[in-house]
């Protein structure tokens, strides 16, 4: 049977509706706070009100005094339980972040204390009752103040507060080739601290159930396996005794594919009060305490021939990764992912990257949507436009003469990555096409004579997605994510239940995968119901982060749904008394190929397994069910963004005015769905270039700890975002699909600066920094302005001295 | 000790009596002491909206009123948009599913209860809603999933909906209507397709 056959794919490519939309519309979408329980106490966290300071002493007598506490507890009465995340390579130094801080704290909002009370209210009246005794210390807030000489130490274990220090490509050839080149482009580029800003914050809910001897975990979590692992580890538990469950989970990003240390405070006093407590954390609490991502400055160096293509890379990236060390990614995902895929989608034939990560006394960082990418996919960007601008060439036609073109795939680069077939030379040429044909060109000659600065801009990327254990074993990560595993059961009136290790957020999984798994048994995706996010259900998996899950998720309920399928086909041979190479499973029923009187429903094919096993043959007799992992190297889907953006002369307000995308993820399973992942996707990255930033003063205190002063996007910053598909399928996925969930957010920061940068063309103004705000318009336009009339008049005086 | 307050409010046309703190918001009241879970709560400080609710006719955020202030009042949550038991769906909700206007869901609560009120309000004064009022209108809520584009397109597709059924004028709405193409935002349709194009052999 032909491979094609056998993936009937009858449900790929279709807007299927979303089967999460009903109960979200109506209002009973099931989130960890929406929770309750009979006797259920409220945690609240006492944090630390200084970006460094040693503890000496905390009294809770108040607190505990107070009617309606339960239970304060610190880490002393925990037993000092903590958190270790490591790379099994000596350029790292793993550092412990503590549940509970003991002896000293790192970053305003860093939990010592959990307090236990009756209602939420309460807990927080209660929480500032616990006096503590601070000795404040010099704070570290930014990579210069850390690296300085006489820098206060943050961790005993790191000199010079770097807790990674990797060269991870080097070439002999680099300084001859720097000496020879017709171009060599410095320049220092540098992207804000940001906050994946979820919805709905975390949250959880811990109770101790004795029937099954088990500590019982609702988490607002992408993670729920390595959530359960994390508590284990850091309580000293079996991980039997945990189970954690994923409940209709607002958002996540990144932020929640760590584990917080909230959530294991919370397991600890439910497993001290055998009591259930839940705890959900506010909006100040996630800006200034949880993770936030994305904080680098790159310094680069590149070396380009006299026809603008690239002859050489050298790149030092420095990492703010904040105070600790995220569980279980640690702090290098970012500085690693950068000196790893810097090159991205352009032959760079010599390079050399250094990536570090510092600590600082700021809120640790998470792998935040996009990791790296966004920054390292503006870096390539500007270094083809300022090429381009030195040698007198179409930006669009430097990028032409460096991208992996059509029939270099498989294309191995000097980042020893190889990259799977995609269309990067084509969703260019389709962009630039597109946004012709669409006159944006005309539109800004048009604003531009109307006294307006407008400008376009665009982005060529990929996005290495799905991540297997092939390629995250390079990491050396002691705990290397990469498999899932799906179970695929059929009950006895023929309706399955896809079981998997992977863990949605919003993004349509209940519906894609039903997709997947309903094609291949000849069912409708209303007959498939997934489950996900429960720790006792699924086999160990690895959540939903890095654009994996249909990929590796996906493929696995695939594979599994292939041997159910294989199991109906047989059972039906056996009752039809046919082969079953002549078995077809389609609209629901088993029929023999060639002879239309001949077929059978798969409800009834389950009902004989299920209730009259003696008409099966005896290896069918074990039920209608298939395990299968899925662990592939990884997949690269592409894109070409392109942005128009109107910068007000006046006050340098940045108007985002049109957005096009030319997205390639491989097969598309649910249009719909990919496509408002692109649009959210966008949103995010071009909220990054335009607005959001995490602020601290030199103190270390957070200033943006409000919805007032982090500035999310809303609808009036925005445009409508068009998008076109392109597909060419991958090899190293078992659907042909790619990732896609991060490359809106990868590609809009490069596309929307690039747009900015040439609103300013007719200044020497060019941005290389995002977020790029009004206030930085305005003054670099006035500055551009002064020394242009400084210039005129110099001119002038020249031109009257030779008169 | 806490002092509480004996109030009486509607909630969706049922009449509840209870005992609450001058300090507990409505949102909280609403969501723990009455059960309904629906009005999420994303900020506590009124600028996502998450916890919009209807309150006397008007969009209210239930993080800013005090449970106390809704004594006597009727109060709309998004549980009561849907009919009956089965709960079938708003033409709003429906919308919202067709556009692909809700991601992880959080914030749909507050965008229908958002848009339920305003376009009531529209209604009432015998006007429709354009794009861009509507863009306006969403602007004073925060969705982190979607890039609001479905969410315009769910709202505007409604009132355009709705005045074509009540014979009132129509304008800004999309011409053909469907959940799927033509969407009014001049954005690729939900459904794919029109827009694409494919890809080069290989």
């Amino acid at each position: 049977m032909s491979q094609q056959s056998r993936h009937d794919g009858r449900w790929i490519g279709v807007p299927v509706p979303r089967k999460e939309d009903r109960r979200m519309l109506l209002g009973r979408g099931r989130f960890t706070a929406d929770l309750g329980r009979p006797g259920l106490l409220h945690a609240a966290f006492v944090r630390s009100p200084y970006a460094h300071a040693r503890l000496t002493g905390i009294d809770a007598g108040a607190a505990i005094d107070r009617d309606g506490v339960a239970g304060v507890f610190t880490a002393a009465s925990l037993g000092h339980p903590h958190l270790l995340a490591a790379l099994e390579r000596d350029e790292f130094v793993p550092t412990r972040m503590p549940i509970l801080a003991w002896d000293r704290v790192r970053f305003v909002g860093e939990p010592v204390a959990l307090v236990i009370a009756d209602d939420a209210y309460l807990a927080e009246d209660a929480a500032e009752d616990v006096e503590v005794d601070w000795a404040p210390q010099p704070a570290v807030t930014g990579i210069e103040g850390a690296r300085a000489a006489n820098a206060p130490r943050l961790h005993e274990e790191a000199d010079g507060n770097c807790l990674v220090d990797l060269l991870m490509f080097d070439d002999d050839r680099l300084a001859g080739i720097f000496a020879g080149a017709a171009l060599t482009v410095d320049a220092t580029f540098s992207s804000a601290r940001v906050a994946a800003l979820p919805l709905e914050g975390r949250a959880c809910l811990a109770e101790w159930d004795d029937r099954d001897d088990q500590l019982v975990m609702h988490v607002s979590t992408q993670v729920p396996h390595q959530v359960r692992s994390g508590i284990a580890q850091a309580l000293g538990l079996p991980e039997r005794a945990i189970r954690v469950i994923a409940p209709d989970v607002g958002g996540g990003f990144g932020l929640k594919c760590v584990v917080g240390r909230e959530e294991v405070a919370v397991a600890a006093a439910a497993l001290r009060l055998r009591r259930p407590v839940c705890w959900a954390e506010d909006r100040q609490e996630n800006l200034t305490a949880s993770f936030h991502g994305h904080e680098q400055r790159y310094q680069v160096r590149a070396a380009f021939d006299e026809e603008g293509r690239i002859l050489a890379l050298d790149a030092e990236i420095e990492c703010d990764i904040g105070a600790y060390s995220a569980f279980p990614f640690t702090c290098a995902v970012e500085p690693l992912m950068a000196a790893t895929e810097l090159p991205g989608v352009y032959k760079v034939p010599a390079y050399r990257a250094r990536g570090r990560a510092i600590t600082t006394n700021k809120a640790p960082t998470a792998p935040y949507r996009g990791v790296s990418r966004p920054q390292i996919v503006l870096v390539m960007e500007r270094l083809m436009e300022k090429a381009a601008a030195a040698l007198r060439l179409d930006p669009l036609e430097v990028r032409r003469r460096n991208l992996i073109g059509p029939g270099e795939f498989p294309y191995t680069g000097a980042n020893r990555i190889t990259y799977d077939e995609g269309s990067y030379r084509e969703s260019l040429d389709l962009a630039e096409k597109q946004v012709a044909e669409r006159a944006w060109p005309a539109e800004r000659d048009q604003l531009r004579q109307a006294g307006q600065r407008a400008g376009i801009g665009f982005a060529c990327f990929s996005e290495r997605t799905a991540y297997g254990t092939p390629t995250m074993s390079q990491r050396r990560m002691r705990m290397t994510p990469g498999h899932d595993t799906a179970l695929v059961r059929m009950d006895p009136t023929g309706e399955v239940i896809v079981t998997t290790g992977t863990c949605g957020q919003g993004q349509g999984h209940e519906t894609t995968f039903a997709q997947i798994v309903a094609g291949r048994l000849g069912l409708h995706p209303d007959q498939v119901r997934l489950r996900q996010g429960d720790t006792d259900l699924a086999s160990y998996g690895w959540g939903t982060w890095g654009s994996r899950s249909v990929v590796i998720g996906g493929g696995a309920a695939g594979r599994a749904a292939d041997i159910v399928a294989d199991q109906l086909r047989r059972v039906a041979a056996a009752l039809l008394e046919a082969s079953p190479d002549d078995v077809e499973l389609a609209e629901g029923a088993a029929r023999i190929r060639g002879d239309a009187e001949a077929a059978i429903g798969i409800g009834e094919l389950a009902r004989v397994v299920h209730f009259q096993a003696h008409r099966v043959p005896e290896d069918l007799r074990s039920g209608l069910e298939a395990r299968a992992t899925y662990d592939p190297p990884g997949t690269f889907s592409n894109a070409c963004h392109a942005a128009m953006v109107v910068i007000d002369p006046g006050t340098g307000g940045i108007q985002l005015h049109r957005y096009l995308v030319v997205e390639d993820c491989g097969v598309v399973i649910n249009p719909m769905v990919v496509d408002g992942q692109v649009r959210g996707g966008v949103t995010q990255g071009a909220a990054a270039a335009l607005l959001e930033r995490v602020c601290f003063d030199p103190d270390g205190q957070p200033v943006s700890a409000t919805l007032m002063d982090y500035l999310a996007p809303t609808a009036a910053e925005l445009c409508p975002i068009e998008i076109v598909h392109l597909e060419t399928p991958s090899r190293f996925s078992e659907t042909g699909a790619k990732g896609m969930g991060e490359g809106g957010t990868i590609g809009a920061p490069a596309a929307v600066l690039g747009a900015i940068n040439d609103a300013l063309s007719d200044t020497d103004v060019r941005f290389d920094h995002i977020p790029v705000l009004p206030q930085d318009v305005s003054a670099a336009l006035k500055s551009a302005a002064l020394k242009s009339a400084a210039l005129k008049s110099a001119a002038l005086s020249r031109s009257r001295a030779a008169r | 000790m806490k002092h509480t307050h004996a109030i009486s409010l509607t909630v969706n046309g049922r009449r509840h009596e209870l005992a609450v703190e001058a300090r507990r918001t409505l949102a909280d009241m609403l969501r723990h002491d009455l059960g309904y879970t629906g009005t999420h709560l994303g900020c506590e400080h009124g600028i996502c909206g998450a916890c919009t609710v209807i309150l006397d006719g008007s969009p209210v955020r239930a993080c800013l009123v005090f449970g106390v202030q809704a004594d006597g009042a009727s109060v709309r949550t998004v549980e009561g948009l849907a009919e009956g038991p089965d709960g079938e769906l708003s033409d709003l909700q429906q919308a919202f599913s067709d556009h692909h206007a809700l991601q992880c869901g959080f914030c749909t609560p507050g965008f229908l209860m958002l848009a339920e009120a305003y376009l009531a309000e529209e209604a009432e004064r015998g006007r429709t809603l354009s794009e861009e009022r509507a863009r306006e209108l969403v602007a004073s809520n925060l969705c982190r999933c979607t890039g609001y584009q479905g969410i315009i397109e769910a709202i505007v597709a409604t009132a355009t909906a709705r005045a074509r059924r009540s014979g009132g004028p129509v304008d800004g709405g999309p011409v053909g209507g469907g959940p799927v193409g033509g969407g009014p935002v001049g954005g690729g349709p939900v459904g794919g397709g029109a827009s694409s194009e494919p890809a080069d052999d290989r």
